[in-house]
């Protein structure tokens, strides 16, 4: 079996809110081998950034990570104080965001917000961190990397931003990377270069983990995906297995939500509904509020992640008694 | 022909790229660019410069003395002797205003500039640490603000003695509130951003990321704030030495040539007009300077 860098069990966050307690991710257990890009996948406000935040140890008041553990490279970290923590972040473990726009210092020069990054967790001179900056602009594909470095966030573009983002995350070449919605926020040419970019630095040795709402971003990078919905993990399999074969429910609702330039015709299918209020989850399966095949068992009874082939989990009665329709 | 096209948009947008970089400017380059975009800046700072010299030049720009009286000349109009006429005590009145610059000029920035340090560096810990933290450094806040603030100054005054040093001491403890509650606003915006998220997540510890990210973004803010707070300043010294506790009589200063000059606002006005007019142009030449490198040191702020 290949090496696990993140492997987290039954991880747990609750929100204490006025009206009662919420689990934004509940009991989530996911693992990225070492060398892989694995993605999680689910509409917004499914769990899926909270998941990641929880996983760097990010999470804020009111928030709580109120079980499970994280294990990075077969190390405990979910319990390490937060010193500790916060000399692991950035140096083995990096996360890059949605918005980078927004994402970086507006007067700083991106070059030394870069530098920061290295000055944090190396013995580095300043000379010695500045050449590794043009380095890493380099490896990110920033051109005139020398020019840029001097740079304010403003005179660079969104896909140039992001480019710093990655090079700031990924300059101390940390274990794990972890991206939420990194393409999000550019026009689809840039997604793809971005997209590029994180296969190499997947090469490199850098395993990421890719938060995205986009299935086909999901589906050109990923090893291996695992789709949230409301704070659960519904199903998990190897990228080909559940794009040729999805079984929850969800699932395929959310299959079907993609627009198709190839068949045309049909008018884009939606799944019914939103996302139901995490306060008022019903008693067991999340999803039976929306789902068309739901039947009385689904309302009263949680289904637990059944493996139905090798590699394959999903979270639905159906697809445990041979496949829903 | 679409290649030369092309090459040409490649080309353009190539110079663009190069004036905006281009813009990667040092620090005399920025002030010289103030020059040329903004004079009114520019024209704030010779008068604030030459306000500075006369207050420091005083003894060589006049034959008079600041402090010895000629009752005969009691509050004689402006004329070729005295440009701006004479007090009640027969004294010089351009004088006195010269030698109440100096007094007046450290009175406006030295506690502007002490309780924008004091301020921020207690917002900003504020905001950032939250908890009991911020209860303990905003209640006190709360209280400073809650004194009518001349009440406070009097009492703080009374306490430790008149003297520039206390004065000094007691403008800042009054002011020192406002900026504090502005820069944990603004630092409660600025640490949800992305930004600062961004440096958590690389591991930037906390003292850090209020000295680098945080406070930095205020700075536009504190500029404006210190403009606003010499003033203020200015006003409250005078005040204070009206009351007798600031300034003391005969050595001059221009809040306290206002308050003696206001008794003879009808047979005088010369009295109150010139230290008046005094302290309008130095306060619209700080908030115009401050303007001015607002416009040229926020880098957002940069002209396309």
């Amino acid at each position: 079996m290949e090496e696990k860098i993140l492997d987290v069990r039954g991880l747990t966050v609750c929100f204490q809110t006025a009206k009662g307690t919420i689990r934004p991710v509940d009991d989530v257990s996911l693992t990225v081998p070492r060398g892989s890009i694995v993605g999680i996948v689910g509409e917004s406000g499914c769990g899926k950034s909270m998941t990641a935040r929880a996983v760097m140890g990010l999470v804020r008041y009111p928030g709580k990570v109120t079980g499970g553990s994280v294990l990075l490279d077969g190390r405990e970290i979910s319990a390490l104080p937060e010193r500790e923590r916060r000399k692991l972040r950035g140096s083995e473990i990096s996360m890059i965001f949605q918005e980078p726009m927004t994402s970086l210092n507006p007067v700083m020069r991106v070059g030394r917000q870069v530098e920061e990054a290295v000055l944090l967790h190396t013995d580095c001179t300043r000379e010695e961190a500045k050449a590794r900056v043009l380095e890493i602009f380099r490896e990110v594909e920033i051109p005139e990397p020398e020019a840029r470095y001097d740079c304010y966030p403003h005179q660079l573009s969104g896909g140039l931003r992001q480019r710093v983002l990655i090079a700031m995350a990924a300059v101390c070449r940390p274990k794990l990377l972890i991206a939420d919605e990194p393409t999000t926020a550019l026009d689809v040419t840039v997604e793809a270069q971005i997209l590029s970019l994180l296969e190499r630095l997947r090469d490199a040795g850098v395993s990421v983990l890719l938060i995205s709402h986009n299935l086909g971003v999901i589906a050109r990078v990923c090893d291996y995906v695992f789709v949230m919905y409301a704070g659960r993990i519904v199903e998990q399999a190897g990228t080909e297995a559940l794009f040729e074969r999805p079984r929850h429910p969800y699932t395929r609702g959310l299959f079907r939500a993609v627009a198709s330039l190839r068949e045309g015709g049909d008018a884009l299918e939606t799944i019914p509904g939103v996302v139901p209020n995490l306060l008022h989850l019903p008693a067991g399966c999340s999803f039976s509020l929306r789902c068309a095949s739901c039947r009385s068992d689904c309302e009263r009874r949680l289904p637990a992640l059944a493996e139905t082939e090798p590699g394959h989990k999903v979270r639905c009665f159906l697809a445990e008694e041979g496949g829903a329709r | 022909m679409p290649g030369r096209k092309r090459e040409r948009l490649e080309n353009a947008a190539d110079l663009r790229l190069q004036s905006q970089l281009g813009e990667e400017e040092r620090f005399w380059d920025l002030m010289r660019r103030m020059a040329r975009e903004n004079k009114t800046a520019v024209f704030s700072f010779v008068l604030i410069v030459l306000m500075v010299l006369a207050a420091v030049l005083a003894p060589f720009l006049t034959p008079y003395d600041e402090n010895s009286m000629d009752l005969l000349h009691r509050l004689s109009a402006p004329s070729a002797a005295h440009l701006l006429g004479t007090d009640e005590g027969g004294r010089d009145e351009l004088t006195r205003l010269l030698y109440g610059a100096r007094v007046s000029l450290l009175i406006g920035v030295v506690p502007a500039l002490l309780s924008l340090l004091l301020g921020s560096l207690l917002g900003v810990i504020a905001g950032y640490r939250g908890g009991i933290v911020d209860t303990l450094i905003m209640r006190t806040a709360d209280v400073t603000l809650a004194f009518p603030s001349m009440l406070l100054a009097m009492v703080i005054m009374y306490s430790l003695g008149g003297g520039i040093v206390n004065v000094f001491l007691t403008l800042t403890l009054v002011s020192w509130a406002n900026v504090a509650r502005v820069v944990r606003a603004q630092t409660l915006k600025l640490k949800n951003s992305e930004f600062v998220e961004a440096a958590r997540v690389i591991g930037v510890s906390k003292d850090k990321i209020m000295r680098r990210h945080i406070l930095p973004n205020c700075l536009p803010t504190l500029l404006v704030l210190f403009t606003l707070n010499i003033p203020a300043s200015i006003l409250t010294e005078s005040s204070l030495s009206f009351l007798g506790l600031g300034i003391q009589p005969p050595n001059a200063s221009w809040g306290l040539m206002i308050n003696t000059g206001r008794q003879y606002l009808y047979s005088a006005p010369w009295l109150c007009f010139a230290p008046g007019a005094a302290i309008m142009l130095i306060v619209l030449a700080f908030n115009f300077l401050g303007n001015g490198l607002l416009d040229v040191l926020d880098p957002r702020q940069k002209k396309q």
